[in-house]
């Protein structure tokens, strides 16, 4: 037998070692694969940002829209609307907009919006998804001065989407990156560069 | 003894393996090599500018998107959209042919085929061959045929710059009386606007970029596998003085 | 004071006792891995079986991927696989490592089948292992070719086109079976949506079903090593055979090397060679299938070839089909066409060891004719060689019995 034969310390060091390396190329390896279940190329240009012409919406009127398969409410608000939104405040969970994740930086005023008149936001209920419905008649006996309303778990948003207290919403709903081309044509998806 | 045989046994299956299964030359025409340099990035700069201006008219490339190309080929968003994309608008697009495909499929009598895999199907070689072997044929609808693919519906796009070349092929009678055909050469009928040198240039840009859409990962494929074979030949020397040590008690 | 029981095969406390007593865990392990006994003197041919093993969980780990981006469907089968390749982050590695895949499983398979032709593993008591070895070829051939007509490619469509038509030959029933596979008149959507229910459904629980049975027949004989003598013959006082060691850590840690060691060939091609010259991924199948047009040359992928040579040199439809049949079957019956009294190559005469190097040229020859053109000379060949393929088999009751075996010592050799 010579000296470092069945050597119990380099047994163990080797056994380590191997592990070690193993557990180093198995990790490397699930990286492509986790990275695989991402959207692909073509789902990124599916999602590309999308244009909407917004000249031939009237005062009052809200569209629907879609980018990256996801519902967009553009609704054009009236002066009227928009003096109602200071009224309900006290009810709002977050009535000045703090959640960072809810809205780009320019969209965090009183109105949610880059132009007071137009409200651009997601139409996904930040409870679990559903599609809020629009009801913007104004009915002082509920304290109701307009805005939308979740038929799945009955959660509410003000004119600006801003949730209410006691409703399973926690946030207000989310404006997407958005930009004015023109005066008649938004862009939902991007904020800055060129077109 | 033991060790030579199946070493013996392992040559005669690789050698079996690595044999490459050649791509059937046509019409019995030997293929000049394309010679290209896929590291080459100029040459594949002045290949997209080809394929945009004089493929890209009939031909699409649809499963290739333009921000790949400009990606890969060192050109920034503006000079995709100022000098390539001619047939849209994003740089996510996919290139598409400029001619609707019906018209071509009437025009022609067939489709102008996708390119986007063509060098791999058929070769770099293959290509580089059909587009410098277009010569004059009174008979063909489109005035040529081509020596690579007789009868081709595609007509000599290239020949302001190659100008027009007639073939010599000649017909040998057998002494079974059967015919053979070889193809001798050929000859220069009017001048292009390129020299044959300058000609053969740009059709090797030409394929190289044909041959990089092929398969764009490929550069990036051959890096990352070196760094994979350096790190299993590292596993492979730890997981062998493991088994060395393990073994060692075994008499 | 209870007493504590501790019975054979269960853990003394804890967490693992409370397991044992519900799930024989450490009685597996310990019957299957920490005391499963294979003789120590293993040498290179005996890694195939791990290694096949290796690229099973390859290919159902890729497979399980791709099929989350691939479409079976005529009109958008071929662009899926190019959108892996290219949109789907990291897709050309998954599916170069299936493609791959699938020719190193034969690869390793075929070598694995010549080992057990080299040591006389199916033979008595292994029979039965060969036989469900046998049967996971076949199943894998299966899994193979329905595999290779879903990228939708020229070759995919006129090989499943040719090999389909096949069926066609059986008198009576040939052309409503050939319908009934194909769910058409022609291979078409409907033929391709089906091929891959059996490709990543049907196949794969029966290939996983099949291993499953091969490695617990195996685990109740033992393994047979490269002397073909039984390690079980000759046990120490303990009950353990004195050639064998012990499968973990042993053996894993033998196999753990053979891994790497192929791990670094797979993705050498992977990643340098991934059409390895058309032979892996064939250029004709980089075009979309035509269905007006077969391509120039046309041949199966080349794990195929050897039995597709020998159904080319039938100059009969239907006596093709029944030869390339037979040619795929006949091996089973190895464990009764050897007589031979010793299993080892190592103890065997000249005639035996002549026999199966002439059966190893024989089968590489025919795999190359069977990627070439259906020449007159090519196709003569096939003849000559299909008969050598036949006779190494048919003729094996004879040349066994007399061929001459040298005396087989007690115990394994082993140098250490």
């Amino acid at each position: 037998m010579t000296e470092d034969d069945l050597d119990p310390n380099r047994r163990h060091f080797l056994a380590v070692a191997t592990a070690v390396t193993g557990i180093v190329g198995v990790t490397a390896v699930a990286v492509p694969f986790i990275s695989s279940l991402k959207p692909s190329a073509r789902a990124q240009a599916l999602g590309a940002p999308v244009e909407v012409p917004i000249g031939s919406l009237g005062p009052g009127e809200m569209i629907r829209v879609l980018w990256r398969g996801k519902l967009v409410f553009v609704l054009r608000r009236t002066e009227e609307m928009l003096s109602r939104l200071a009224a309900n405040i006290e009810n709002l969970r977050d009535p000045d907009s703090a959640e960072v994740e809810q809205q780009p930086d320019y969209a965090v005023n009183d109105t949610r919006s880059v132009r007071p008149e137009y409200l651009i936001v997601e139409g996904s209920c930040t409870h679990l998804g559903c599609a809020p419905l629009e009801d913007f008649d104004v009915r002082p006996a509920e304290n109701w001065g307009g805005g939308f309303f979740c038929p799945c778990h009955g959660s509410k948003f003000d004119l600006a989407g801003r949730v209410f207290k006691g409703v399973p919403a926690p946030t207000n709903l989310r404006v997407p990156p958005h930009r004015f081309v023109r005066d008649d044509l938004i862009l939902i998806g991007q904020d800055s560069g060129a077109a | 003894m033991v060790k030579f045989k199946n070493i013996a046994s392992l040559v005669i299956v690789s050698t079996y393996l690595f044999t490459t299964q050649g791509l059937a030359a046509s019409a019995g025409v030997e293929l000049e090599s394309a010679d290209i340099d896929p590291s080459n990035i100029h040459s594949l700069q002045r290949g997209a500018a080809n394929f945009m201006n004089y493929c890209s008219g009939c031909h699409s490339a649809k499963y290739v998107r333009y921000e790949t190309i400009g990606k890969d080929l060192d050109l920034s968003e503006k000079m995709l959209v100022d000098n390539l994309m001619f047939n849209a608008e994003r740089t996510f697009e996919t290139i598409q042919a400029s001619m609707p495909s019906d018209d071509a499929a009437q025009w022609y009598g067939t489709t102008p085929p996708d390119l986007s895999l063509m060098a791999r199907a058929k070769g770099a070689d293959y290509i580089f061959n059909f587009l410098k072997g277009f010569y004059v044929e009174a008979e063909s609808p489109t005035g040529v045929n081509n020596i690579v693919l007789p009868g081709t519906s595609m007509p000599h796009v290239l020949w302001e710059l190659q100008g027009y070349q007639s073939a010599h092929i000649e017909n040998h009678e057998n002494d079974d009386g059967s015919v053979t055909t070889t193809f001798e050469g050929f000859e220069q009928m009017t001048p292009g606007m390129m020299d044959s040198e300058d000609y053969d240039k740009f059709v090797r840009d030409t394929v190289n970029f044909l041959a990089y859409i092929a398969e764009p990962i490929r550069g990036f494929r051959v890096m990352l596998g070196k760094w994979v074979i350096m790190y299993l030949i590292f596993f492979l020397i730890i997981a062998r003085m493991l088994k060395k040590q393990i073994w060692k008690d075994v008499k | 004071m209870a007493k504590i029981e501790v019975e054979v095969g269960k853990s003394k406390g804890g967490f693992m006792k409370w397991i044992d007593d519900r799930f024989p865990f450490t009685e597996t392990m310990r019957y299957h891995v920490t005391e499963y006994y294979a003789s120590k003197n293993f040498n290179f041919w005996y890694v195939f079986g791990v290694l096949a093993f290796v690229v099973l969980f390859i290919q159902l780990f890729t497979g399980i991927f791709l099929t989350m981006n691939y479409k079976p469907s005529a009109a958008e089968a071929f662009s899926s696989v190019e959108y892996i390749m290219r949109d789907v982050e990291w897709g050309w590695l998954i599916r170069y490592m299936h493609s791959t895949g699938s020719s190193f499983f034969f690869v390793v398979v075929y070598l694995h089948m010549f080992r057990a032709m080299l040591y006389g593993s199916y033979k008595k008591p292994r029979e039965l292992i060969w036989i469900i070895g046998m049967l996971i070829f076949v199943v894998l051939m299966a899994e193979a070719f329905a595999g290779y007509l879903l990228p939708w490619g020229q070759m995919s469509y006129w090989g499943a086109q040719v090999i389909i038509s096949l069926f066609g030959s059986i008198p009576w029933v040939g052309d409503a079976l050939v319908e009934i596979i194909r769910g058409d008149y022609s291979i078409s959507d409907i033929t391709l949506n089906r091929f891959f229910a059996l490709h990543v459904i049907a196949l794969p629980l029966a290939l996983i079903g099949l291993i499953f049975v091969h490695i617990v027949a195996l685990h109740e004989v033992g393994s047979n090593n490269p002397d073909g003598i039984e390690i079980k013959s000759n046990k120490g006082a303990d009950g353990v055979p004195l050639d064998g060691v012990a499968f973990h850590p042993y053996h894993t840690s033998k196999d753990l090397v053979a891994i790497i060691i192929f791990l670094i060939i797979f993705f050498s091609v992977v990643f340098f060679a991934p059409d390895m010259g058309g032979y892996f991924l064939e250029h004709a199948n980089f075009e979309p299938a035509n269905l007006t047009a077969t391509p120039e040359h046309i041949a199966p992928v080349w794990y195929f070839t050897p039995f597709y040579a020998i159904l080319r040199a039938v100059p009969d439809k239907l006596g093709g089909f029944i030869l390339f049949g037979l040619s795929v079957v006949i091996p089973l019956f190895l464990p009764w066409l050897d007589r031979a009294r010793v299993k080892s190559i190592r103890y065997r005469g000249w005639i035996y060891k002549s026999a199966l190097s002439i059966f190893v040229v024989t089968f590489l020859v025919l795999g190359w004719l069977g990627t070439m053109p259906a020449d007159p000379l090519y196709v003569l060949a096939a003849r000559v060689f299909s008969v050598i393929y036949f006779a190494f088999f048919i003729l094996m009751p004879y040349y066994t019995t007399i061929d001459k075996t040298k005396p087989v010592p007690d115990r394994v050799v082993y140098h250490g």
